[in-house]
């Protein structure tokens, strides 16, 4: 099936997707080691799977697939975090200027903190919008959320940021759940 | 455009994913309400951060080589594969050169009917016939497609068999293989026909046309053979003669 000039082409095509593949695995599993492993046995998959790619946008092909098996390595690895909502109230933040939304430039490590408490339909859908800079029919591509669900699913996931960058004491309800 | 449409609207807004009208009403509506206008900018001030923030982490060149090396050890073990088949097909090979000069050196002092070569081919015919409906030797290529299978055959054998489908008619291609018959590589292609299998044998003939003939059977298999247009064909069943006769008409024509 698989021959010399099916690697050529799937290490021009697919390949270089690679720190997205990568750069997903990391926040849905929020471990840089285990985001290693996925990644590399979802481009494997990808690989295996390549005879069925007919053309077309690779990143989000091969990002689907990297997601599939993410979430399947959550369901075997940690499913109470799949189940649970993961979210401020459970890992509360230290509070860091309840008043101001502005976030200073070395404050990198505060906002993956935060993101990181998110759920993962949550996080993902951050992590390619303004990460990957995917595009809404991307990211309905890549996550199956419905195109006009795409929108409404990345304002609630921006407020829920939000909502963890600001002290957990200066909350409003969560009115948007 | 109200408050609340504006809310609902503001991040497709802030994503560029809004159409020109809309985002025009949008802007408007910004112009005048100081509320909606205040929760877009903390929305940009957000995405400002977060794509400023460094937070996308790229993969390692150590992980690049570790995916490079399992894209080869997955390449080699396919090719491994392949390379096991054409030492089956030798084996075949050796097999069938074994059955047809036994048979050859037996049926010697008979040598009376009249088409004792014809005799022969049948019985390596139906041996092949035989083998390749054990487990796993039916079909190299499994594809109902003849734009598949067809092109399969390209660089394997030194001609292009006629290759097609003809599902409407009853005979479904359900793929091909390489076969061999008195010592030469042969196309086989195989169809089924309500639950039977049918090989095709196709090889290149320097010999004028044939009709389709004889209707025959040995050991409860039925054949035909005849050639066309510069190939000779046989084909092999246990379903009727009549059947494998308008499977053969299809593909004469």
């Amino acid at each position: 099936m698989l021959d010399p000039q099916d690697r050529m082409r799937f290490e021009q095509v697919v390949l270089p997707h690679l720190d997205a593949a990568f750069n997903l695995s990391r926040w849905l599993l929020r471990s840089r080691a285990d985001a290693e492993d996925v990644a590399q046995e979802a481009l494997l998959r990808a690989y295996r799977f390549f005879r069925g790619f007919h053309g077309g946008d690779a990143r989000a092909w091969l990002l689907q697939i990297v997601r599939n098996t993410c979430y399947t390595w959550l369901e075997k690895n940690r499913p109470v975090e799949l189940m649970t909502e993961f979210d401020e109230e459970l890992h509360p933040q230290p509070a860091h200027n309840p008043e101001s939304l502005a976030i200073a430039g070395d404050d990198r490590e505060r906002l993956g903190r935060a993101l990181e408490t998110l759920p993962p339909r949550f996080r993902e859908v951050l992590v390619l919008r303004e990460l990957e800079g995917c595009s809404y029919k991307e990211i309905s591509a890549i996550t199956s959320i419905p195109m006009g669900t795409v929108m409404s699913a990345l304002a609630r996931a921006r407020q829920r940021l939000q909502r963890a960058l600001t002290s957990p004491a200066s909350q409003e309800a969560p009115s948007e759940l | 455009m109200s408050c609340e449409l504006a809310k609902a609207v503001l991040h497709g807004y802030l994503d560029n994913e809004l159409d020109a009208a809309r985002a025009l009403e949008f802007e408007r509506h910004m112009e005048g309400c100081r509320e909606c206008a205040g929760a877009l900018g903390a929305s940009e001030a957000l995405r400002a951060s977060l794509q400023g923030s460094g937070l996308y982490e790229r993969a390692t060149p150590l992980l690049r080589d570790r995916v490079r090396a399992g894209l080869r050890t997955a390449t080699k073990k396919e090719a491994a594969k392949q390379a096991a088949q054409p030492a089956w097909h030798w084996w075949a090979v050796a097999a069938s050169i074994l059955i047809v000069g036994t048979m050859f050196w037996f049926s010697l002092p008979s040598m009376v009917k009249p088409t004792p070569t014809t005799n022969l081919t049948a019985v390596e015919m139906i041996n092949a016939h035989v083998r390749s409906l054990q487990a796993g030797h039916l079909t190299d290529v499994t594809s109902s497609d003849q734009h598949t299978v067809k092109p399969w055959f390209d660089g394997k054998l030194d001609f292009i068999p006629p290759v097609k489908d003809y599902s409407e008619e009853g005979y479904t291609l359900i793929g091909g293989r390489l076969d061999a018959l008195t010592g030469r590589s042969v196309a086989a292609l195989v169809y089924t026909r309500r639950k039977h299998y049918v090989n095709v044998f196709v090889w290149p003939t320097q010999d004028a046309d044939t009709p389709i003939h004889p209707p025959s059977s040995r050991q409860g298999f039925n054949w035909v053979h005849w050639r066309h247009k510069g190939m000779e064909f046989c084909a092999v069943s246990d379903t009727s003669t009549a059947e494998l006769h308008e499977l053969a008409q299809l593909i004469n024509q």
